[in-house]
C-alpha cells in the first residue's frame, strides 16, 4: 500500500521547473495536480504553439499499460475502431462506449511494441477497463504517475526536439511514435497532440522528467520555445476543433440525467467507429442508432461578430433553442468565432439559420445579440506542416 | 375554558414546525412538552458545567432548506456550519480518510485500492441519481395509491413520471436499491474492505438491520439526500448542537403567536362523539382544541395516548405491528482537550470529519449478530464526531465534547431491562473501542453521558429508542408509512393528525413531516397553504 501523501495537490515530475516558470502563480486542479492556468501571458504562449514551440506539461493526464496475450481482441472489443490496423509504433485517437453506446471517454492508443498499449484519457476508467477484461488474458496497470510527460506544439517543434539531439526525428509521420535514449533512460517521441498542428508528445519516466524539461529549453530557445498553460492549449484545441471529455460531452459513467450522455455519432465522431471489425461494446446500439437516427448533431459553428459565445442557447431562426454551445472562442490564428455546440436533432443541416444567444457586458452594462452561425465544414485550421513528412524545418 | 384550535402533543422539531406552519396560517396553537425542556431527539443540553451535549441528534443535513428559509430559521438563531469527510481507522494502525477533496478521496481510496477508487465514481453517480429520485417526494404528501381522487392521481402520475425519467436501467435500479442490503451493493463497486466498511455505515444507522439484511441500502440513501446549502449529501453541526434546531423552530412559531408548555404530559387524546377534541395530561389537566396532532411516534401515539375502544380495531393492530426497533445508543463526553488519533496529524482535516472504527463488512454483520442475540454489539459500530472543532460555543475554549452514536444496542437485554451496572458496561465498551486508536482519549475523559435505547425511550419518548420513530424499511415507506390508511398524515379519527417521523418522509432532522402535515391540515380546514414549495430539483 502506498504511504499517506497529505497533500491536497500533488506536484507533476515537472513542478520544479514549471513552478519557476510560472510567473503569474494561476493553478488550477487538474486529475488531483496543480496545473497552470498561464505562465506568463496567455496571448504570448497560445501563439508560441502557432508560431514557435509552446510546452505543455500533460502529465495529470490518465495512462494505462495495457497488455497479455490478448490486448489485440481486448482492445478491439473495448474500442470502437479497428485496433488491428493501428500497427506498432502508431497512435490512433479513438473512443470507448459502454453497452448503450454512450461515451464514455476519447482518447489515444499508443501501441509502443507488438502487443504492448498505452492507452491515454483524459477521465479514469480502470474499472471499467478491468471489468471490460473478464474472460481475457490482458494485464491492465495504471500508469499515470509513472510516465511524465511533455507536449511540445507549433511549427519550431521539431527543429527544436532535434537541436535537443533526437536525430531524423523529421521522418516521423503524423501518429507515429519512436524512441530515443535519454539520459540514461529512454525517451519516447510521438507525433500527436491536441493544437492541430505540428508538434510532438514526448514521454519519460519521472527521474528524466527535469533533465528532459532543462534540454528542451535549452534546445529550443533559439526555436523561441515557451512553456504553454491550460488556458492558451484550450484555445489551441477549439481552434483545432477538438472536443475535451467533461466540456463537450458528460462521460456516460458520471451522467445523473437519463438522456444527457451521447453517442460517437452525436459527437459528430463517426468516422471513429468501424462496424466492420466484428463486435465491440456499444456495437448494437450504435447500429440501432445508426438505423433509427440521433437524438443530437455535434457542430462546429462560425458565430458571426467577434464576441465569443460560450455557453451560448443556440436558436433557430423562430428564436426557438435548439441546443447549446459546449465551447468557444474567438480563434486568433483561424481567425474565426467559434463555438463547438451541441444541437438537437434535425438542427444542425446546412440550409438552416442558426443563432448564437451571447451575453456580453462592457463596464457593466450587459447587451444580448443573436448572432447568425453558419456550420464549419471541414477544419479552420489545418497547416500543412501538420501532415508534412519530413516535417518542416522551421 | 378555553378551546385552541390546535393542539400539538411533543415539541419535537417536527411539532414545532407543524405548529409553525399552523400559527402561521392564523391557528391558535398550543405545543405541550413532557419534558421540562423542548426539542425531543434535537436538544442540547448543559449536562456538565460548561458543556453542551447535542445529546441525542448530532448533525444536521436533512433539515429542509426551504422550511429552513421559510420559517426564518436563521433569524431565528439557526446556522448549520458545514462539517466534510469521514475516518475509518483500521486494526492494523492504518486508516481510510474519506476527504471532502474529490481528487484527495480518490488518492486515498487508490492507496487502498486503485479499482475501487475508479469505481468511486459509477458508485456516486448511481447513487446519486437514486436520491435525486426521492428528494423531489420530500415535501409532499405521498398519494394514495388506491384513491380515484384527483390529487392522488395526479400524485401517482407524478411518481410515475418521475420513475420513467430514469430510463429504463434507472428504474430498474430503483426497485433494487429499494430492496437490496448495503453489503450486497457495496459488493457489486467496491473490493476493499475499509472502503465498504466506511460507505456501509449510512445503510444501518438508526436502523435495527445489518449490512447484509435487504432493505440496508435505501437507509444509505436516506442519509445521503440530505443537503447543506445546496450540496446534496452534505452534512454539517447545527451551531450550539442540535437543540438549535429546535429553538429556532420555537422562536418562529412563537413569533406567529404560538404558545408552548413544557412539563406537560399528556396522558390521553379525548375523543368526543368519533372526533379528537383535546388531550388530558397526566395531572389531570385538560387540553380543548379543535385538532389534535402528535408528533410522537405511531406506536406511541395510537398504544400510549389513546383509550384502545376509541380506535378502530385494525388501527391498533397496525400500530402493534409498526416495527420500530430501537438499535442505536450515544455516548456525550466532556474532553479535557482534542484526542489525538492513530496516523492523524493534529491539523488533519479528517479530525473535523466523522469516525469510525468498523474496518469490514464482516465486522459490521458480527455488531448485528450480538444486537440480535439481546446484547450490545461487543465490538460496535460507532459514528463519532467532535463537533468543539467546528463549534466554539459547546464547550470552554480549548476543550472539547465529543458525540459518539452507538450501533447496537438493543432495547433490552436478554437476561432483562437495562440496569444502571449495564449501561454503563455498554459505555465502557464503546470508550475501550475509541481508546484503541486514540491513546489519550480515556485520560481527557471528564464526563460521560451514556445513552441506550431505554433512556432514549424513557426521557425522549422515543419507542423502543428508534431514532427515526420506526425502521425505514420499504414496507413502511411512502403510502405504507406509518401504515395504510393513516399515510397522509390524517389519523383513523376526526381532527386528529400525524406529524412525526413515522410518517413520510421519515427521520433524521429534515422537519418535512411536520410541514407536510400542516398542508393537510389547513387543506381539510379549507385554509390556503402555507407551506414552502419543493426547490426545483432539476
Amino acid at each position: 500500500m502506498t504511504p499517506h501523501d497529505n497533500r491536497m495537490l500533488l506536484d507533476t515530475p515537472f513542478a520544479s521547473r514549471v513552478q519557476a516558470a510560472c510567473e503569474l502563480r494561476e493553478w488550477e486542479p487538474w486529475k488531483g495536480y496543480a496545473s497552470p492556468i498561464a505562465y506568463e501571458d496567455v496571448e504570448l504562449e497560445y501563439f508560441a504553439a502557432r508560431n514557435a514551440t509552446g510546452v505543455f506539461d500533460l502529465s495529470p493526464m490518465t495512462k494505462y499499460r495495457i497488455g497479455g496475450p490478448d490486448a489485440e481482441p481486448y482492445l478491439n472489443r473495448l474500442l470502437t475502431r479497428d485496433v488491428r490496423k493501428i500497427r506498432p509504433g502508431r497512435v490512433g485517437y479513438t473512443l470507448w462506449c459502454n453497452d448503450a453506446g454512450m461515451v464514455l471517454d476519447d482518447g489515444t492508443l499508443f501501441h509502443l511494441s507488438q502487443g504492448d498499449y498505452r492507452l491515454c484519457a483524459q477521465e479514469r476508467c480502470l474499472d471499467w477497463l478491468l471489468t471490460s477484461a473478464l474472460g481475457l488474458d490482458v494485464t491492465i496497470v495504471d500508469e499515470t504517475a509513472e510516465v511524465a510527460a511533455l507536449a511540445v506544439q507549433g511549427p519550431t517543434s521539431c527543429a527544436a526536439l532535434r537541436a535537443m539531439g533526437l536525430e531524423g526525428l523529421e521522418s516521423l509521420k503524423p501518429f507515429g511514435l519512436r524512441h530515443y535514449p535519454f539520459d540514461g533512460g529512454e525517451l519516447m517521441v510521438s507525433r500527436t497532440g491536441f493544437t492541430g498542428d505540428l508538434g510532438y508528445e514526448a514521454w519519460v519516466a519521472p527521474a528524466h522528467a527535469e533533465a528532459l524539461w532543462d534540454a528542451m529549453f535549452a534546445a529550443g530557445r533559439n526555436h523561441l520555445i515557451r512553456p504553454m498553460g491550460n488556458a492558451a492549449l484550450e484555445l489551441a484545441r477549439i481552434e483545432a476543433g477538438f472536443i475535451q471529455a467533461g466540456v463537450d460531452f458528460v462521460p456516460a459513467e458520471q451522467v445523473l440525467r437519463h438522456g444527457r450522455a451521447r453517442s460517437p455519432f452525436e459527437l459528430g465522431l463517426d468516422w471513429l467507429v468501424d462496424f466492420d471489425k466484428g463486435h465491440f461494446t456499444g456495437r448494437s446500439a450504435l447500429l440501432r442508432e445508426r438505423e433509427q437516427g440521433s437524438r443530437f448533431r455535434f457542430v462546429r459553428l462560425d458565430v458571426e461578430g467577434n464576441k465569443p459565445a460560450p455557453e451560448s442557447f443556440i436558436l433557430n431562426k423562430r428564436g426557438k433553442t435548439v441546443g447549446h454551445a459546449t465551447s468557444a472562442a474567438w480563434c486568433p490564428s483561424a481567425k474565426r468565432n467559434v463555438a463547438l455546440a451541441s444541437l438537437e436533432m434535425p438542427w444542425g443541416r446546412p440550409e438552416d439559420e442558426l443563432y448564437a444567444e451571447i451575453y456580453y457586458s462592457r463596464e457593466l452594462r450587459w447587451t444580448r445579440i443573436e448572432a447568425r452561425c453558419r456550420i464549419i465544414d471541414g477544419p479552420i485550421w489545418d497547416p500543412p506542416r501538420r501532415r508534412q513528412t519530413p516535417a518542416p524545418n522551421f | 375554558m378555553k378551546k385552541y384550535d390546535a393542539i400539538v402533543i411533543g415539541a419535537g422539531h417536527n411539532g414545532l414546525c407543524n405548529a409553525a406552519y399552523l400559527a402561521k396560517a392564523g391557528l391558535d396553537v398550543l405545543v405541550l412538552e413532557r419534558n421540562p425542556h423542548i426539542g425531543g431527539a434535537s436538544v442540547s443540553r448543559e449536562l456538565y458545567p460548561g458543556w453542551t451535549y447535542t445529546n441525542c441528534s448530532y448533525v444536521c443535513s436533512l433539515l429542509r432548506p426551504e422550511i429552513s428559509r421559510d420559517l426564518e430559521l436563521a433569524r431565528h438563531g439557526l446556522q448549520v456550519v458545514p462539517y466534510h469527510g469521514g475516518v475509518t481507522f483500521t486494526q492494523d494502525g492504518d486508516h481510510f480518510g474519506n476527504y471532502p477533496d474529490a481528487e484527495r478521496l480518490y488518492r486515498e481510496m487508490a492507496r487502498h485500492s486503485r479499482r475501487d477508487a475508479n469505481a468511486y465514481e459509477r458508485f456516486e453517480a448511481d447513487v446519486t441519481k437514486q436520491t435525486r429520485l426521492i428528494r423531489q417526494f420530500l415535501l409532499t404528501t405521498p398519494p394514495d395509491p388506491t384513491s380515484f381522487k384527483p390529487r392522488d392521481l395526479k400524485g401517482l402520475l407524478e411518481m410515475a413520471s418521475a420513475f420513467t425519467g430514469m430510463g429504463e436501467e434507472g428504474l430498474l435500479d430503483t426497485v433494487r436499491f429499494w430492496t437490496m442490503s448495503i453489503g450486497d451493493f457495496l459488493d457489486e463497486y467496491f473490493e476493499s474492505d475499509v472502503i465498504k466498511a466506511h460507505l456501509s455505515g449510512s445503510g444501518i444507522i438508526g436502523t435495527a438491520l445489518g449490512v447484509y439484511s435487504p432493505g440496508t441500502a435505501y437507509v444509505l440513501l436516506h442519509h445521503y439526500m440530505g443537503e447543506v446549502d445546496g450540496n446534496v449529501g452534505a452534512w454539517g453541526f447545527a451551531r450550539g448542537g442540535m437543540g438549535a434546531v429546535a429553538e429556532a423552530l420555537a422562536s418562529s412559531f412563537r413569533a406567529f403567536g404560538g404558545e408552548i408548555v413544557c412539563d406537560a404530559d399528556v396522558h390521553r387524546v379525548i375523543v368526543e362523539r368519533g372526533r379528537a377534541a383535546g388531550v388530558a395530561l397526566a395531572d389531570g389537566t385538560e387540553h380543548r382544541a379543535k385538532l389534535v396532532v402528535s408528533n410522537l411516534d405511531p406506536k406511541r401515539t395510537f398504544l400510549q395516548c389513546f383509550d384502545a375502544s376509541d380506535l378502530p380495531a385494525p388501527v391498533v393492530e397496525q400500530a402493534r405491528n409498526f416495527k420500530i426497533r430501537g438499535s442505536s445508543g450515544k455516548l456525550n463526553i466532556a474532553l479535557d482537550g482534542l484526542p489525538t488519533f492513530k496516523g492523524l496529524a493534529p491539523n488533519s482535516p479528517l479530525m473535523l470529519s466523522d469516525m469510525h472504527c468498523t474496518d469490514s463488512l464482516e465486522r459490521m454483520e458480527r455488531a448485528y449478530d450480538d444486537w440480535k442475540a439481546g446484547t450490545w454489539s461487543k465490538d460496535p459500530y460507532v459514528d463519532t464526531l467532535i463537533p468543539t472543532t467546528v463549534d466554539p460555543t459547546m464547550a470552554p475554549a480549548g476543550k472539547h465534547m465529543m458525540t459518539v452514536f452507538v450501533q447496537y444496542c438493543p432495547p433490552a437485554l436478554a437476561e432483562g431491562p437495562w440496569t444502571p451496572q449495564a449501561r454503563d458496561a455498554f459505555g465502557q465498551t464503546v470508550i475501550d473501542q475509541i481508546a484503541e486508536h486514540s491513546p489519550n482519549f480515556k485520560d481527557l475523559i471528564l464526563d460521560c453521558e451514556v445513552r441506550t435505547p431505554h433512556e432514549l425511550e424513557d426521557e425522549v419518548g422515543l419507542t423502543e429508542g428508534n431514532i427515526f420513530h420506526g425502521e425505514l424499511t420499504f414496507d413502511q415507506l411512502l403510502f405504507n408509512r406509518p401504515f395504510p390508511g393513516c399515510a397522509q398524515y390524517r389519523g383513523p379519527l376526526r381532527g386528529f393528525y400525524l406529524c412525526g417521523s413515522g410518517t413520510h418522509p421519515g427521520g433524521g432532522v429534515m422537519a418535512a413531516p411536520g410541514a407536510n402535515a400542516a398542508r393537510e391540515i389547513l387543506a381539510d380546514l379549507r385554509r390556503p397553504d402555507v407551506t414552502p414549495p419543493s426547490y426545483l430539483n432539476d
